[in-house]
């Protein structure tokens, strides 16, 4: 036994009595001052830390929110006005919640990114990459339930828009729509069924493949900067030289992480908790109203650059598919990177241009999403999804064909 | 440890593996059946249903060129009374319209015609856009300030800017694909009009 052998447990008392019952000192040796990480880490490496730390928050501030909320179309948007108004720190827990929903997607599109940098999703890492991006698509359904649930008329329209994406699916489609809905209309068995899902079912799927994303990560190890197996170069113990112990090297780091990032958080928190309809918008401050529809519908922030290649497209059927495929091409990402190195250090420049393209057309993309569908906007929508896909599709090219520069045997630091 | 237990008599492997195979699969059945209620009780309820009953509108204070806006099964019916300027209008730009003979869109059978309509005078139709199911509004005027000069009269989706002509068939360039829906729909009287239910001489209801 592991244990056994840590100083703590041979001892008598309580801590001897607990590990023979509990394996304490075994995990904790094993999950953290065991557990060793490369010691290049960067500032990419504080975004997994801090999704957790947004998933606790939101945790949180979601049962204390349950408390007052009153699921029902009579009664859901008066209730979120009430714990606004009237809860004693009722705003405070509430904008919490939201402002917790729009960090949770910037440090995961974040953390993200830092895995296509340094090539995190690469063999041994595939099913890593799979269970993270199973959370992002769990992350999505559960942010878009959570904004159906105030019953605002952004709410309600926003419902009904993107549940009516499954009724573009051939034969099946308006019938799973109305299944979906329990009624002809987005109405209040839709909400009562988001609520359920929102708050019991989607949570507990998240705890889950988080739980996955951490126990594949512990088998294989962090990837690192340059891009190079630790495990390749043991010392004498039997442990990666460029190595150091999870805990306390990287618990105390992730500290330091976890106050800038408050910093950001309460700012928002507490001085621009809408920002500027960014993260809450101005249509959802007046009730659902089924007959009025707001005079442009745009989803939040994070959706909009899926929402942009939506409607690029001209054809609806064709338009919901790219959309799917916008995203489901991501899974892929491990096959499609035919790179001798996994690094963007030592790839070449073909993968920095379309990287960097990438990046460029997410962003664009999000802003095009949040403008009306004419015009110029719908054609420069077009040319960067074309872009989008080009940094998928052209991958198992562009990184064959690249020169790639020479990969250091050991970590790139300095102290 | 097996062979301690197994010594003494020899293990029929297959005989056991088919008792396995039998009783997982009779299990997954029974676990599949036992999913039935659970996704039956998202279909809508006997009360949605109740609720989604036919409803009469009185057409007699309708003006010629004006629209109302009633509910059916909490969705937004257009009900707009066409004059005769703009029906004469209808037969000129079937080369611009996606659909022009309602082929490929939902309409009951009887609505299948040059003016999607029963009484060429009255236009209904579901309020939603056959895109994502925005409310079209109303641009009524021809050659309207925001959709240009050359525009017969219609609606427009302010969400992805679908366009419409009036008998709500779909324009080229439109992200909708196919025209406004029909909902089954029948006149009681010259002024009263019932939504949900077929004429009663008609067949192929939607």
């Amino acid at each position: 036994m592991a244990a056994s052998s840590h100083d703590a447990a041979g001892k008598g008392g309580f801590r001897a009595w607990l590990n023979k019952r509990l394996p304490v000192d075994e995990f904790v040796q094993s999950q953290l001052t065991g557990y060793f990480a490369p010691k290049n880490f960067n500032v990419w490496y504080f975004f997994g830390a801090l999704s957790l730390l947004v998933f606790v928050i939101q945790i949180l501030s979601g049962i204390f929110l349950t408390m007052h909320y009153k699921v029902g179309e009579a009664t859901a948007f008066d209730s979120v006005e009430y714990i606004m108004r009237e809860v004693e720190w009722g705003w405070f827990i509430r904008y919490m919640h939201s402002t917790g929903a729009s960090f949770f997607f910037i440090v995961v599109y974040l953390h993200m990114l830092r895995a296509m940098l340094y090539g995190s999703y690469r063999a041994p890492r595939e099913l890593l990459w799979i269970f993270g991006m199973v959370v992002y698509l769990a992350l999505m359904a559960e942010a878009f339930m959570g904004y159906v649930l105030p019953w605002g008329n952004m709410s309600y329209w926003g419902a009904q828009v993107i549940v009516n994406l499954f009724g573009t699916i051939p034969v099946i489609g308006p019938g799973l729509v109305e299944w979906i809905r329990g009624d002809y209309g987005i109405a209040d068995s839709t909400l009562n069924r988001f609520f359920s899902l929102h708050v019991v079912a989607v949570p507990f799927a998240l705890a889950f493949l988080i739980l996955m994303h951490l126990v594949a990560l512990r088998q294989t190890g962090s990837n690192n900067p340059d891009g190079i197996e630790i495990k390749a170069n043991l010392g004498a113990n039997g442990k990666p030289v460029d190595g150091i112990p999870f805990h306390p090297y990287y618990t105390v780091k992730d500290l330091v992480g976890v106050g800038a990032f408050l910093i950001f958080f309460c700012i928002v928190l507490f001085f621009v908790p809408t920002f500027g309809g960014l993260f809450l918008e101005k249509p959802n401050f007046e009730p659902a109203n089924p007959l009025s529809t707001p005079t442009h519908i745009a989803p939040v922030w994070y959706f909009t650059p899926f929402y942009a290649m939506l409607r690029a497209v001209p054809d609806q059927q064709l338009g919901a598919l790219l959309m799917l495929l916008s995203i489901v091409v991501f899974f892929f990402l491990p096959w499609l990177d035919r790179s001798p190195v996994k690094s963007i250090r030592y790839k070449g420049i073909l993968s920095k241009i379309f990287l960097a393209g990438f990046v460029v057309s997410f962003v664009a993309l999000g802003y095009f999403g949040m403008m009306p569908a004419e015009g110029t906007y719908v054609i420069l929508a077009r040319i960067f999804t074309i872009i989008y896909f080009a940094f998928f599709l052209l991958m198992p090219w562009y990184t064959r064909v690249e020169k790639t520069s020479p990969v250091p045997q050991r970590v790139t630091f300095h102290a | 440890m097996s062979d301690a237990v197994h010594d003494h008599e020899e293990v029929d492997v297959s005989r056991r593996k088919f008792l396995t195979a039998a009783t997982a699969a009779t299990g997954a059945i029974g676990a599949g059946f036992t999913l039935v209620p659970f996704l039956a009780s998202w279909k809508p309820s006997e009360r949605a249903r109740a609720m989604g009953a036919p409803v009469e509108i009185d057409l007699s204070k309708l003006e010629p060129g004006q629209m109302i806006t009633p509910s059916w099964r909490k969705q937004p019916i257009y009900v707009v009374r066409r004059t005769p300027e703009l029906l004469a209008k209808l037969a000129s730009h079937d080369a611009n319209l996606k659909d022009p003979q309602s082929a490929a869109s939902n309409q009951p059978e009887y609505t299948k015609n040059a003016q999607r309509s029963l009484r060429p005078e009255f236009l209904v139709l579901f309020g939603t856009c056959t895109h994502l199911g925005c409310l079209p509004k109303e641009h009524f005027k021809p050659a309207d300030a925001q959709l240009g000069a050359d525009w017969p009269g219609g609606f427009f989706c302010p969400c992805h800017g679908s366009r419409f002509d009036m008998a709500g068939r779909v324009f080229n360039g439109s992200p909708a694909s196919l025209n406004l829906a029909i909902p089954p729909h029948s006149f009681a009287s010259d002024t009263k009009l019932v939504i949900g239910v077929d004429p009663t001489s008609a067949k192929g209801a939607a």
